[in-house]
């Protein structure tokens, strides 16, 4: 049901043959979740149309765009990056990426030496200002559970395996620090401007289950 | 707490089964459940940590089979009731049958876009300098409170080296429970794969932790 179940209406019915009290409402969340938006709002506590803006943010304004944009950014101007490393909420904030769930910004650099991987083992931290709402394999029990253990295992379901004696840093969002992964620039790149590199840069990228692209692989 | 949500180093949830051209949302339930959290949040009533815990207290069996959507849903719910916005039995009708708790703000349409925007910071100044430098070597401690905790088992009397001192940030031990800020200066630690993992650990793995002061002592 994590991945690429879609039929979310009614999958958590097995979960409830037993029984905690009060707790079968959950097995429809369709009905469930509007049963609440309908409490909520004839109390006067949520403002629906408010919804639909959050919503609408997440869906068109946030996003990683927003990342990928400061990672070609950070290619291209050795400045840029340099502030990224010293002070990355206010480089990033510069670009017009700030707010919830990117308060207090990190960039980790890839190195030749050195892989970086994001995850946060207890919850869902996330740098939602720059990469939007998380997917739901980053919140789920198999990639929490496992990227602190087995990243070679994690990232070879990506399709991504990397040389045996390359580093892998793994940064547990334990706190309010959210992480940016900074791929390496990739070869054959040079004399490309920001939005043809941001186009290199995948989400995954920038949480570290991939690398950016070639250029010659971009469809 | 040790809870379900500490998932570090757990194992048996099989591939994390990454989603190609994963939508958004997968559910139009899944959007509702995100405003309705964003809102329900700005009430001002609870702290991002209560809510965590909140979360984290869902039984381990229904916060396993869950998407991450529905913990959101069952921590809100839980939250509503005990900040008495909504009776129990309200939330199983989804009707409004008494009025109750008032909120410092309901967020309406035209604040949403600045409230994103603006998020919640949550680093704050503190009198003292920090206990620890970068580049020594400290020892997490060993506890297990029933309470909210962002140090993992997995990373529980542990050694490591003090890689970077981030700032003063409100201490969440103490804000799930209504106890104050109290901040203190966090550090990101990092470990040794074989450090944490012991025997048959990935030689190149390091894995790092972002730790309030408390969490540490000199090793």
């Amino acid at each position: 049901m994590h991945d690429d179940d879609h039929d979310h209406s009614h999958d958590h019915d097995h979960n409830h043959a037993h029984g905690h009290d009060g707790d079968n409402h959950y097995s429809d969340m369709q009905a469930r979740v509007k049963a609440l938006e309908t409490l909520l709002t004839e109390k006067g506590l949520i403002d629906p149309a408010a919804i639909d803006a959050i919503v609408e943010t997440y869906e068109t304004k946030v996003g990683p765009r927003n990342g990928a944009h400061v990672v070609a950014k950070a290619w291209s101007d050795p400045d840029f990056a340099d502030w990224l490393k010293r002070d990355a909420t206010a480089a990033i904030s510069s670009l017009g990426y700030t707010g919830r769930q990117g308060e207090h910004m990190r960039a980790v650099f890839n190195t030749a030496e050195t892989h970086n991987l994001v995850v946060c083992t207890l919850c869902s931290c996330y740098p939602w200002s720059v990469l939007g709402l998380p997917p739901v394999w980053y919140k789920a029990p198999a990639y929490r559970s496992r990227a602190v253990i087995d990243p070679r295992g994690v990232l070879a379901e990506f399709g991504l395996t990397l040389p045996e004696d390359k580093n892998i840093r793994v940064w547990d969002s334990t706190a309010e620090l959210r992480y940016l992964v900074i791929p390496e620039r990739p070869e054959g790149t040079e004399g490309m401007d920001e939005a043809a590199l941001a186009d290199l840069v995948s989400r995954d990228a920038m949480i570290g289950t991939s690398i950016a692209r070639s250029p010659g692989s971009v469809a | 707490m040790n809870g379900p949500h500490d998932l570090g180093g757990q194992m048996g949830f099989g591939p994390v089964g990454p989603e190609k051209d994963e939508p958004y949302f997968h559910a139009d339930w899944e959007k509702r459940a995100l405003g309705i959290t964003i809102s329900c949040g700005a009430f001002g009533a609870w702290t991002i940590d209560e809510s965590r815990h909140a979360r984290e207290n869902i039984p381990p069996a229904d916060y396993l089979a869950a998407s991450y959507y529905e913990i959101w849903i069952r921590g809100v719910d839980t939250l509503l009731e005990r900040h008495g916005f909504a009776t129990r039995a309200e939330l199983q009708s989804g009707h409004a049958q008494q009025a109750g708790a008032v909120p410092k703000r309901v967020l309406k349409t035209e604040m949403v876009s600045g409230v994103l925007a603006k998020g919640g910071p949550c680093d704050r100044p503190v009198d003292d300098v920090p206990r620890f430098i970068v580049g020594e070597q400290v020892r997490t401690r060993n506890f297990n409170p029933q309470t909210h905790t962002r140090l993992p088992r997995y990373a529980r009397a542990k050694t490591g080296i003090v890689e970077a001192v981030q700032g003063s940030f409100v201490f969440p031990d103490d804000n799930a429970h209504g106890k104050g800020e109290n901040p203190q200066w966090l550090y990101t630690v990092v470990f040794n794969g074989g450090e944490i993992w012991g025997e048959g650990a990935d030689p190149t793995l390091t894995v790092s932790i972002d730790a309030w002061e408390s969490y540490l002592e000199p090793a």
